[in-house]
């Protein structure tokens, strides 16, 4: 169902019951998303997902972002993995062939800290803008950095309920 | 005016030279009595629902488990609110929410943390989240579970409602 006109670009192709994974390098992309969308008989134009996936000590390229595309006319799937490396988390943005990854793609600098050239309005969606790390890495711990590594707006309101203590009514 | 304690504590109240202690008198009583029932009959909240145990409020609001029986009115707004119910998780981006909500709420003015992750961060123990609202808040009543059924939602209240009915002579310029 799935042939590819990049076949530089390619690096495996999975299927397993009906669901193709293709992983791909990063490097022509947006290209490659343009084709998926435009040609006819592939037609993807529904970007159903774009996650990031961390790879952390089982593979060399740490990161890969992940494109779920699903074609509404033709009812197909396709899974998409780019693959980033570490040392350059950088992917170049796919908002210009489908609107909808806009807000995945502020997650996944969120949560990742890949940076997606192209994207106009790249910033922290989820967590607070003051945040520093990137939580869903497999090195950030569960709990958070410790009490000390806080998040300053968190810092300030409990400096302010203890402020505000002897102000209490029945306290 | 100096410290009152209750008739039956056996506190020792520190007191200068010259200050007189009011008692809890006859007055003061019934004046407690009067003011705490009509305060206790017309609680209104604050609703702050965060999450699911705000689906759980919502039910509780509704004509299965009236709250409006026993006189509560739930307020948008933080002015015109009695008290505020914490339901839900509260996250670290918006405890400044939070807080800033529960320093607008005029006195007398009480808490209520509904559910596990209001009260001590549920099950939810990570960098966002929280670990229980009574961090920044001073919370007057808990009420435990996951969500809670409605039923001890009401118990919660009523809880509140008995802590309130305590209260003595919290209602004049004094106290």
């Amino acid at each position: 169902m799935i042939k590819e006109q990049f076949p530089d670009e390619v690096l495996d192709i999975r299927e397993f019951r009906g669901q193709v994974a293709v992983t791909v390098k990063k490097s022509r992309i947006l290209e490659l998303c343009r084709y998926l969308h435009d040609e006819p008989s592939l037609f993807f134009d529904f970007p159903a997902d774009l996650f990031g996936i961390d790879y952390l000590g089982k593979k060399e390229n740490r990161f890969a972002v992940a494109y779920n595309l699903y074609s509404v006319k033709h009812r197909h799937r396709i899974l998409l993995k780019a693959e980033v490396s570490e040392s350059s988390p950088t992917i170049d943005s796919v908002l210009p062939v489908w609107a909808g990854v806009n807000w995945h793609e502020r997650e996944c600098y969120d949560l990742f800290g890949i940076t997606f050239t192209g994207h106009p309005d790249l910033r922290r969606i989820l967590l607070p803008e003051g945040w520093e790390g990137h939580p869903l890495r497999k090195d950030y711990p569960l709990k958070g950095p410790g009490p000390d590594q806080e998040w300053q707006g968190f810092t300030d309101v409990l400096d302010r309920a203890e402020r505000y203590k002897e102000f209490e009514w029945h306290g | 005016m100096g410290l009152i304690t209750s008739p039956t504590a056996l506190t020792l109240v520190e007191a200068e030279e010259g200050t007189r202690i009011l008692s809890p008198n006859i007055v003061i009583t019934s004046f407690d009595k009067i003011i705490n029932w009509a305060r206790v009959s017309s609680l209104w909240p604050m609703t702050f629902g965060l999450a699911c145990c705000a689906i759980e409020m919502m039910a509780v609001y509704a004509s299965h488990n009236d709250l409006d029986r026993m006189g509560i009115i739930p307020r948008g707004s933080p002015r015109q609110s009695d008290f505020m119910f914490v339901a839900g998780t509260v996250t670290k981006k918006m405890s400044e929410v939070v807080r800033r909500v529960y320093d607008q709420m005029p006195e007398p003015r009480y808490v209520i943390s509904v559910g596990s992750c209001a009260n001590s961060g549920g099950i939810f123990n990570s960098y966002s989240t929280v670990q229980g609202c009574d961090t920044f808040l001073p919370v007057d009543v808990y009420i435990p579970g996951c969500p809670p059924r409605p039923e001890a939602f009401i118990e919660g209240i009523i809880k509140l409602q008995e802590k309130m009915m305590r209260e003595q002579f919290h209602w004049s310029r004094w106290r």
